[in-house]
């Protein structure tokens, strides 16, 4: 036992002194976060709008410039006509469209009354249902304003029409599927070296001729990327809840219970490509390959595995990822506790165990 | 303590031959030597002893024990020093030795006197980095590690390839040392001038054992009268060397530094001179010269 603390604590002591791994172990992460998180959701400053004012009265041309001064839109034109939008919208020219009808300040003043048109290109999800959001924002506190003003009451409602992809599927989708793949890649790359760097190195051979058990050899070089794949994860937590407001819903501690579970699945795999492979550069080569496309593909984040062909819907389940991205949305999405996950667990718990033993009995007590 | 039957070993599924019918042993607290030029399969042996590889045919025992049925055994009571330096570059000279004291067991406390000798050598750069040491240096690290839990039988492959000669010789110095604290080492070695160091040696070349005996054993061997041929002209040596091989009583000659070594077929040939000056190479003296391992080798080589 002693043997292996020892070991262990040597393996603190190389990933701590490799600078340059350590960066990009932490670094991705967080580039990962920051680059899908912020072009998702921050990009909605200076949108490309339009608007389309049939009425040109007072009340219209407030709102305008109340909307002209957030720093959320630039108003790219304003047309005379809706013929052109659809071109507009076509083009990716424009973000969203904010239409007047006729008679605008009349409606509102005689009927209390008046919609307005806001269509929003949502082909983007995210950032449909962030500039749609705005928009409203700024309607509403015009109308907290006219009813101060006046006896009556008076509300502008905003019409809201979402282009081309009205359900918003995949909006919230992306942190789950973030967590999966960084953990899944950073896990996998981080192990898969681990083996075959000793082998390289040569050090293999006189690790080999002592009497240290291939048990603790492996878990020795387990334990610092379980650690360092822990922090990951809470790093990934506290920026999204910091940064893309995206706390977590259901119980912190059960996803973090699956998220380690999910993390030793990741090592085990990591581990059979490092026993499996001659040199670093395969083995690195190996899991950024061999995992990078079926963990984006296959793990439902950015396709729906639902809409896949059913040969591929079965090749799915075979990426623990899937499995785990399910989880994620369950727990931190939906707020739902062991009773929604438990199967994903189990299977996920189950490829683990699987893993690990193919692992342990396939490590090689010689050299070839 | 070592005992090698029939051991042969091929790669790439038979095509290339490593090892061929190998068999030898080396006796308790000897210091034994395999010489050999690179790829005669000293490595192979060693890995085969070490119970890194496992051999094609035949059995091989250290300490007793079989490179095979017991394997365990024989990783715990021998030290192993690869040919390549394989320590840990980013940890320490303190680091490196504790690491692998640890992983046998032991500390470097407890067998301090063991490598005390050694060590001290290294100790003024023990917080340095093992990948910014010296070749030297390296190579005395490599064995204190080798020697931390006290090994019975310790196996050293080439440890004294690129390394300067002082050092060189300070290493063969500290082997000695270590016989006599009662290790039984196996070394090889690409130098033929360290052979003599050794108790006893086996010749090996393309796998196979051209001859195992004492170094003054294989010297005696050496069948014909052995002359150096000179020339005072040091730049002349390849055409001194051409011109020697031309000549027609000359059984072998070949180029040691800045002499020949020459046997002749019948008798010594005092011609040879005069033939060799109006050749043109100046000032040519020869004299008999008592032959090394290499001439031996050489010698065993082309029959």
């Amino acid at each position: 036992m002693k043997q292996l603390i020892v070991f262990i604590k040597k393996e603190f002591l190389q990933v701590f002194r490799d600078k340059r791994s350590l960066l990009l172990l932490f670094g991705l992460p967080i580039a990962q976060i920051v680059l899908f998180g912020f072009a998702l959701s921050n990009e909605v400053k200076n949108s490309k709008i339009v608007v389309v004012d049939y009425s040109k009265d007072a009340v219209t041309s407030q709102i305008i410039r109340k909307i002209a001064a957030s720093k959320y839109f630039n108003i790219e034109q304003s047309m005379q006509s809706a013929d052109q939008l659809q071109a507009a919208f076509k083009k990716g020219a424009i973000k969203m469209a904010v239409i007047f009808p006729a008679n605008f300040a009349l409606n509102l003043q005689h009927t209390g009354k008046a919609s307005m048109q806001v269509i929003a290109d949502a082909s983007d999800p995210n950032v449909a249902t962030t500039v749609v959001n705005y928009v409203t924002q700024i309607v509403n506190s015009y109308n907290g304003q006219l009813s101060s003003l006046s006896a009556q009451p008076l509300q502008i409602v905003p019409e809201v029409q979402m282009m081309y992809n009205p359900q918003l599927l995949g909006a919230p989708n992306f942190i789950p599927g973030v967590m999966a793949l960084v953990l899944m890649l950073v896990c996998t790359m981080m192990t898969s070296v681990a083996i075959v760097k000793e082998k390289e190195l040569g050090t293999m051979e006189i690790l080999l001729v002592s009497p240290f058990k291939p048990l603790y050899i492996i878990i020795a070089k387990l334990t610092p990327n379980l650690f360092i794949s822990i922090i990951n994860y809470f790093i990934i937590i506290i920026l999204s809840a910091v940064f893309l407001d995206l706390q977590v819903k259901g119980s912190l501690l059960l996803l973090t219970f699956c998220s380690i579970l999910f993390i030793l699945t990741s090592l085990s795999i990591g581990l059979l490509i490092s026993i499996g492979a001659k040199t670093q550069q395969a083995a690195m080569m190996g899991s950024l390959m061999g995992m990078m496309l079926p963990t984006m593909l296959l793990t439902g984040f950015l396709f729906p595995v639902e809409n896949m062909p059913i040969a591929l819907q079965w090749l799915a389940n075979f990426v623990p990822s899937r499995w785990y991205f399910i989880i994620v949305k369950q727990i931190m999405l939906k707020g739902l506790g062991i009773a929604s996950v438990w199967k994903e667990t189990l299977i996920l718990l189950g490829m683990c165990v699987l893993l690990f033993t193919i692992s342990l009995k396939k490590f090689k007590i010689r050299l070839q | 303590m070592i005992t090698l039957n029939n051991i042969d070993k091929t790669y790439n599924k038979g095509s290339v031959t490593a090892l061929k019918d190998i068999s030898f042993s080396v006796k308790g607290d000897e210091l034994f030597g395999l010489i050999g030029p690179d790829g005669a399969g000293k490595t192979t042996l060693f890995r085969i002893l070490t119970t890194l590889m496992l051999a094609d045919k035949g059995e091989a025992s250290v300490n007793g024990f079989d490179v095979v049925k017991d394997y365990k055994q024989i990783r715990n009571c021998v030290g192993y020093m690869p040919g390549k330096f394989s320590l840990y570059q980013d940890l320490t000279i303190k680091e490196n030795l504790n690491f692998f004291a640890a992983i046998f067991g032991t500390t470097l406390e407890e067998n301090y006197d063991l490598i005390k000798d050694i060590y001290q050598q290294i100790e003024p750069f023990k917080d340095r980095r093992a990948g910014q040491l010296s070749g030297g240096m390296k190579q005395k690290l490599g064995l204190c590690c080798a020697l931390i839990h006290r090994p019975k039988v310790l196996f050293l492959d080439e440890p004294t390839t690129g390394v300067d000669v002082v050092s060189r010789r300070e290493f063969w110095e500290m082997l000695k040392k270590l016989k006599r604290q009662g290790i039984t080492i196996l070394v090889s070695t690409a130098y033929m001038d360290e052979a003599k160091l050794c108790d006893r040696i086996a010749l090996i070349q393309k796998g196979q054992i051209l001859s195992i005996d004492t170094p003054a054993n294989i010297i005696d061997s050496f069948p014909e009268k052995l002359y150096g041929i000179k020339s005072a002209k040091f730049s002349g040596v390849f055409k001194l060397l051409q011109d020697t091989r031309s000549y027609p009583g000359i059984a072998s000659c070949f180029a040691f530094g800045d002499s020949l070594h020459a046997t002749f077929n019948d008798s010594s040939d005092k011609r040879l001179i005069n033939y060799l000056h109006t050749k043109g190479n100046s000032d040519v003296t020869m004299e008999t010269i008592t032959p090394g391992v290499e001439d031996c080798f050489i010698h065993l080589l082309k029959e």
